[in-house]
């Protein structure tokens, strides 16, 4: 299926036009504008659209000679990534009218290759959920099919690239928030290793987990943004020291050995996404792939693993939302137990709310132990699975998600149903390796996706096998106009 | 485990959140559910399992230079609070009766 008449953007292609005269930044910016003009009314991927700004910056590198990576490459930040332009609200009341003293590091870095921010994509409330559903400012909708959702949380940036608002976007994975809603989408999602990317200026879920990464329309494109944002950043220090070494993306691996957890994959998949990963797994062998069999005992363990220790880290994380420090307090308080109280109890969505309450109750007296701690165990034995499993095989292959794209309001009444749609993507926040998603096929009209996970610290690797994966899948699609 | 309204209420002052009376339902039911579901993990055996609280890759969590430098400027900072006067932060009464924020 080849889109060679796809009127949407990718970087590689946009650069290319912008450097040979065909394109300029403020035509590329044009055309991007109008097309969230004419299709967010009905997506609302968007927070905000900084229209003038992007115009002004797009005059502005217009006026020197093109420098850096990204010249006049228009993007889109998910919203809980500092800007100082407009706000940053990570999808809270709490925050709706926060503005940051500061770019985050990964904006810094793309401003100065010469991109153009476009504006913020809407997401679930502080990167809490699987469907963009819970965003105070109302859902973001599935360009592929409207009554679907795109996924979650970073559910606004990948239906904006999806739907050609930009050439591509940042999202945070904490389990699975660029790579499920990448796939729901039908595009490419890339969580780095945990490390790699500063988080300066992120607004912090689960600091163990946390890790931003780019949505895009092809692998090369996610290898390219990676080298603009990696590297090491003194103001967060749990990024990694030393050179990012790129991707080479022109020299195809050979022989490349795919591990499959069988078990795992089989139990509860959906029959849909079930023939469409046993058809890509062909394909790769037909492309000289080998499959290894693996197992991983304890990753179906792994949801419930994740679901302690990250509301454990959001509920420690979401104490700073007191009323003092962040734009929104109640006004009909006298005495501050009341303030802080009224305040956090109005301004978080239930969503929210579920997840403090869990994470207060693991890490509380009493529970710690048998919940909090058990599970940080639990985590270590799922690492050791993955160090056996990369013993014998290069990448491991899963389903980005165990159903294609669901139905607004399908999951909203039952939360264990909603996190159960993570069973294949937080493994990678909890073991803190990469992992991408690549669009695979559709069912009737809706995406569906694949998933490549790497060894920690082979995100070069794990990106060329993806580069040479996403060939032999040969698939590309665009949503209807 | 069961999931009482006394213990709701007990997260819900260590969490200073304040549910009301359906909601607080709801949420038992919704707690007694997900931790059901998470006693899986006491069905495996983690002992002598060293925890892990973070995964640190090879040559992470070094101190950076200890350099000075301008940190962002205090009025931006404040700008952001719903209340300051004079370089504070202002907040309602705390020293007296407390409030109903508190089953303290």
């Amino acid at each position: 299926m080849s889109n060679a008449q796809d009127p949407r953007l990718d970087i590689a292609r946009t650069s290319a036009q912008l450097r040979d005269g065909a394109l300029t930044p403020t035509g590329v910016v044009e055309r991007c504008l109008q097309r969230i003009e004419s299709r967010d009314a009905d997506l609302h991927c968007m927070t905000q659209v900084f229209a003038d700004e992007a115009r002004a910056r797009a005059r502005a590198l217009e006026r020197e000679a093109p420098r850096g990576a990204f010249w006049g490459i228009p993007w889109l930040a998910k919203d809980n990534i500092a800007t100082r332009t407009g706000r940053t609200t990570a999808g809270s009341r709490l925050l709706e009218d926060f503005r940051s003293p500061y770019d985050a590091t990964v904006v810094e870095r793309l401003d100065a290759e010469g991109a153009i921010l476009l504006g913020k994509t809407n997401l679930d409330e502080f990167g809490r959920g699987s469907s963009t559903e819970n965003s105070a400012f109302g859902a973001s909708c599935n360009p592929w099919n409207a009554e679907r959702v795109p996924g979650g949380s970073s559910g606004g940036s990948a239906a904006a690239v999806a739907a050609g608002y930009a050439a591509f976007a940042l999202g945070s994975d904490t389990g699975g928030s660029i790579r499920q809603p990448a796939a729901f989408c039908g595009v490419v999602g890339f969580k780095p290793t945990y490390g790699s990317v500063s988080r300066f200026g992120l607004v912090a879920f689960a600091s163990s987990l946390d890790q931003i990464g780019p949505l895009t329309r092809t692998v090369g494109d996610a290898a390219a943004v990676r080298v603009a944002i990696a590297g090491p950043d003194a103001r967060d220090a749990t990024t990694r020291p030393g050179a990012v070494s790129a991707a080479d993306l022109a020299a195809p691996p050979a022989g490349v050995r795919i591990g499959v957890p069988r078990r795992f994959v089989d139990e509860g998949v959906d029959p849909a996404v079930h023939e469409n990963f046993d058809a890509t797994l062909r394909r790769w062998t037909d492309a000289g792939g080998t499959i290894v069999d693996i197992d991983l005992p304890h990753a179906p363990h792994a949801v419930a693993t994740y679901y302690v220790l990250a509301t454990a880290e959001a509920s420690s994380n979401l104490a700073r939302y007191d009323g003092v420090r962040y734009t929104r307090r109640t006004a009909d308080a006298t005495d501050l137990d009341t303030m802080l109280t009224r305040t956090r109890t109005t301004g978080f969505g239930a969503e929210v709310t579920r997840r403090i309450l869990l994470g207060t109750f693991v890490l509380s007296s009493g529970y710690y132990d048998a919940y909090y701690r058990r599970a940080q165990k639990v985590r270590t034995l799922l690492r050791r699975d993955f160090d056996t499993a990369f013993a014998r095989c290069d990448v491991v292959a899963l389903p980005a998600s165990p159903t294609p794209p669901f139905r607004h309001g399908e999951r909203t009444a039952d939360p264990l149903q909603m996190y159960l749609s993570d069973v294949f993507t937080v493994p990678a926040n909890l073991v803190g390796g990469p992992a991408i998603t690549l669009p695979s096929g559709l069912v009737g009209d809706l995406p569906l996706g694949v998933q490549l996970y790497g060894a920690v610290a082979q995100d070069a690797a794990l990106l060329r096998v993806a580069s040479w994966a996403e060939g032999s899948i040969g698939f590309r699609a665009a949503p209807p106009a | 485990m069961e999931i009482t309204d006394e213990l709701v209420r007990h997260l819900e002052d260590l969490a200073c959140l304040r549910l009301d009376a359906e909601a607080r339902a709801r949420m038992r039911a919704d707690l007694a559910r997900i931790v059901e579901y998470v006693q899986q993990l006491e069905t495996l055996d983690t002992r002598d399992v060293p925890p892990t609280t973070m995964v640190r890759v090879e040559g992470t969590s070094e101190l950076r230079d200890d350099v000075e430098q301008a940190s962002v400027e205090r009025d931006a900072i404040l700008g952001n609070a719903p209340d300051a006067r004079d370089g504070f932060y202002r907040v309602p009464r705390v020293l007296g009766d407390a409030g109903e924020g508190s089953t303290r």
